[in-house]
């Protein structure tokens, strides 16, 4: 089972194979990464991992601290510079360029797929000078030149859905965490992107607020959103993934459904990272 | 309370020393304050061209200290370097003295906010750098990952939050400014101090018009500061208020 990531048949499964995903017949993947490989320096962070997913589809990344999930997924929207590796999402297809040979019409694919890959953040980065409202429609209106009230209408409709649209004109610094984390949702929604990255949103979270940023993460999942998450939820995971990769030391070693990959893991990596969970878990 | 009462006896007691030990001359002084006063538009003057010239400079100076082009960088780093290197009334001097030796013979009002502007834009390059450093990376990481060019990122999202890091320091340097501007006596603007020394000198009675010329400026730097706190609360305020109204 060692090192998956370049074996194409094993993560390019298609879903409609597996119970419980509804695929339309011929659907292309919504988002393909091929052999995505970083160097920090002398470090090898990213050894070439390969990732397929269909739309609707909900995908979790699991893996110790450092194993290098967070590198892959900012690796997606190009937030790192891979060294090596191709991303496609949406049909735009963008290469790594390590030395800087690619132009300008470069760094044009990287805005599509970032427009196309919402992304949110583990400290939420939202903008502090701006209301919930004016975070939400800001991208929409200069990036992707969306009239004001197209925009506005838009980010009501996905504040509704986070609970939060009674705070649309509240500046960030009068929320808490969690609802902090939900207008990031919001924002990322409000570009109606194509697949939504989370990188480990409950991290920075007090315990008590991780409850209801899950459960908005569990409704767009239920929904048939395509989503990829970096997360140390077990119990989301195991709820709400379709499929779980297992990342260890920068590549994938154990790609299946949850019943499979967290129950039943059959590599060894994945066996010892899980058993440690269930003492923990079992203490609780 | 004691504050106050501490501050208004020790304001007595220059009063006291200036009317009782000196030869007060009520006549002298009622002839030289509205001479020395009228100083104050060219000192103001002065002051807010400079500032002015002084934010555009550091604005374009903090982009070229961050930009990744080499030589731009290399050009910003050489003015803040050697502006913030030579002492400013030698800056003055030569926009007053020297350049007139390469043919170049600017009126003493266009020196001093030359010579003002340049040196202020220097320091506040840093000041404005250090701002832009300010706003956190995951500011720019958001923006990126919602698709903002680098430009519309800066403008929309990193410039804004910057600006409100360096406004306070804009107000502080204008207030040093305001008495900087002094230095330009030396090449004959008639500002403050050259009115209060040229009509002190006449009559020998530097002592007064002196003492005149820093009441005004000790004025102009209360008042200025008090405006620059406003401003500054009003910022502060316009987000409480702003957060209130949702």
């Amino acid at each position: 089972m060692k090192n998956l990531s370049t074996t194409p048949v094993v993560h390019a499964i298609h879903p409609a194979e597996k119970p419980g995903i509804l695929v339309k017949p011929g659907a292309e993947p919504v988002l393909k990464a091929t052999n995505v490989t970083k160097w920090f320096g002398e470090n090898h962070v990213l050894r070439g991992a390969s990732i397929t997913v269909w739309p609707g589809e909900t995908v979790c990344i699991l893996g110790r601290s450092g194993s290098g999930k967070s590198t892959f997924l900012r690796s997606l929207n190009f937030l790192e510079d891979p060294t090596d590796g191709t991303v496609e999402i949406d049909g735009v297809i963008v290469g790594a360029d390590p030395f800087h040979k690619e132009g300008s019409e470069r760094q044009d694919r990287i805005r599509e797929v970032r427009m196309r890959a919402g992304m949110v953040f583990q400290e939420f980065n939202l903008f502090p000078h701006l209301s919930v409202i004016e975070n939400c429609v800001e991208a929409p209106i200069h990036v992707k030149g969306i009239p004001r009230k197209e925009a506005e209408a838009i980010a009501e409709k996905y504040l509704a859905k986070v609970g939060l649209l009674e705070k649309r004109d509240e500046y960030p610094s009068r929320l808490s965490g969690g609802q902090r984390q939900r207008v990031a949702i919001a924002r990322a929604l409000t570009m109606q992107p194509k697949v939504l990255l989370f990188d480990e949103p409950t991290s920075a979270l007090d315990p008590t607020l991780v409850g209801e940023v899950l459960k908005v993460m569990a409704d767009l999942a239920h929904e048939g959103r395509t989503m990829i998450v970096v997360t140390h939820e077990m119990d989301f995971a195991h709820e709400a993934a379709d499929r779980v990769y297992y990342m260890d030391q920068g590549e994938f070693a154990e790609v299946g459904p949850p019943e499979q990959v967290i129950d039943a893991p059959k590599d060894p990596r994945t066996k010892e990272f899980l058993s440690r969970f269930r003492t923990l878990g079992a203490k609780k | 309370m004691r504050f106050r009462l501490g501050w208004a006896a020790l304001l007595g007691l220059l009063a006291a020393f200036v009317f009782l030990s000196l030869n007060v001359e009520i006549d002298f002084i009622a002839r030289a304050t509205p001479f020395i006063v009228e100083g104050i538009w060219i000192t103001l003057a002065v002051s807010s061209a400079s500032i002015v010239l002084a934010t555009l400079l550091a604005a374009i100076g903090a982009l070229g200290r961050l930009s990744s082009n080499a030589v731009v960088n290399a050009l910003a780093s050489f003015y803040v370097s050697f502006f913030r290197g030579t002492p400013l009334i030698l800056q003055l001097l030569v926009w007053y003295l020297a350049l007139p030796q390469v043919g170049i013979i600017l009126d003493p009002i266009f020196c001093a906010i030359g010579a003002l502007g340049m040196n202020y834009g220097a320091y506040m390059t840093e000041i404005f750098r250090a701002g832009i450093q300010a706003v956190p990376l995951g500011q720019r990481e958001a923006a990126a990952a919602l698709g903002m060019s680098g430009s519309t990122a800066f403008r929309r999202i990193i410039a804004p939050q910057a600006f409100r890091i360096i406004v306070p320091a804009i107000g502080n340097d204008f207030v040093a400014m305001l008495k900087d501007s002094a230095l330009a006596s030396t090449v004959a603007l008639h500002e403050i101090v050259w009115r209060a020394r040229n009509i002190g000198q006449k009559e020998f009675k530097t002592l007064q018009t002196f003492i005149i010329a820093a009441m005004i400026y000790w004025t102009l730097t209360i008042v200025f500061t008090a405006v620059q706190n406003r401003i500054e609360s009003r910022l502060a305020a316009g987000d409480r208020n702003k957060a209130v109204k949702g």
